[in-house]
């Protein structure tokens, strides 16, 4: 009986991952910032994500703020928003999200005001699926390391 | 995307398999981390850990040169190129300069070869394109140790 949880667990968290890949929502970085992983740094992987939440959230309200804004004219000022945005997305695999982010940038630089609308609803869109998805993933791999942490008495 | 004077184009996996050897080398290393990303620093600051260095890390260019300018030196220095108060390539060209002259590894997340070149043409010995992973670093510890 023991352990046997935690390996039902560790086929949800398999079966979730593999859906992200499969669909292009994370990419093989995700899986170096896994690697980077070990017993001195056990939460390596959600301090990076939680990072990158924060700092993501903070990017899409800037880029809202600008655009928004009627008299609107500073696309450089977007432009490093949103290298900042996908230099981070691709160092945490988030491959969608950057894909998003090159498109917002092509039309950011054609100074395509319309253009740069609709991508921010899609990057606000991709980001919160993602953020969704991660955070399902997260919870999964809690429940794990408890499940895997249960210890049943012996049986003479 | 590798860009450096005398890159090899064939990053193979030879390279990580070695990199433990590189480890009994790189200790001595001093490396700064120049990146106004915090996400960026953390993930940098970790991979160099796993060769055992430990960075010093700041925010823009001008605290690295500011650093540098009152005798902190470094061998290696990996450089993000856009930042506030000062970007990479000023950082960069104030530090050659200055007659700093550490092995400084660029980081962009700008794929146009026109924008990588100059900052090349900067001072860098190497620019890569952002994430840098375990492969790319071991490729410029191996530079760092053939320096020095």
């Amino acid at each position: 009986m023991l352990g046997l949880g935690a390996d039902r667990l560790r086929a949800d968290m398999n079966r979730l991952l593999a859906f992200l890949f499969h669909q292009g929502i994370l990419d093989e970085q995700y899986l170096q910032l896994q690697q980077l992983q070990d017993e001195s740094s056990p939460n390596f992987v959600s301090e990076v994500v939680n990072i990158y939440f924060h700092e993501s959230e903070k990017l899409l309200r800037n880029l809202r703020s600008l655009l928004m804004d009627r008299e609107f004219s500073d696309y450089k000022k977007m432009g490093i928003h949103l290298n900042q945005f996908m230099g981070s997305s691709s160092s945490i695999g988030a491959k969608r999200v950057r894909n998003v982010c090159v498109a917002f940038r092509a039309a950011s630089e054609q100074n395509n005001r319309a253009g740069c609308l609709r991508a921010l609803e899609l990057l606000e869109h991709e980001y919160c699926f993602l953020k969704n998805k991660l955070h399902e993933l997260f919870q999964i791999e809690q429940q794990r390391v408890l499940a895997a942490g249960v210890r049943y008495p012996m049986q003479n | 995307m590798v860009l450096g004077k005398g890159a090899s184009s064939s990053l193979s996996r030879k390279m990580v398999d070695g990199a433990e050897d590189m480890v009994s080398n790189c200790n001595d290393f001093t490396v700064l981390v120049v990146d106004d990303d915090p996400v960026i620093r953390k993930l940098h600051d970790m991979h160099l850990k796993k060769f055992g260095l430990s960075a010093q890390v700041v925010e823009n260019g001008k605290t690295a040169v500011d650093l540098c300018h009152f005798g902190a030196t470094f061998n290696l220095i990996l450089m993000d190129k856009e930042m506030p108060i000062m970007d990479g390539v000023e950082a960069t060209k104030e530090l050659r300069a200055m007659g700093v002259n550490s092995l400084i590894v660029g980081v962009t997340s700008r794929d146009s070869q026109y924008e990588t070149q100059a900052f090349m043409e900067a001072g860098l010995d190497f620019c890569f394109e952002k994430p840098l992973t375990a492969d790319k670093i071991s490729f410029i510890l191996q530079e760092l140790n053939k320096k020095n």
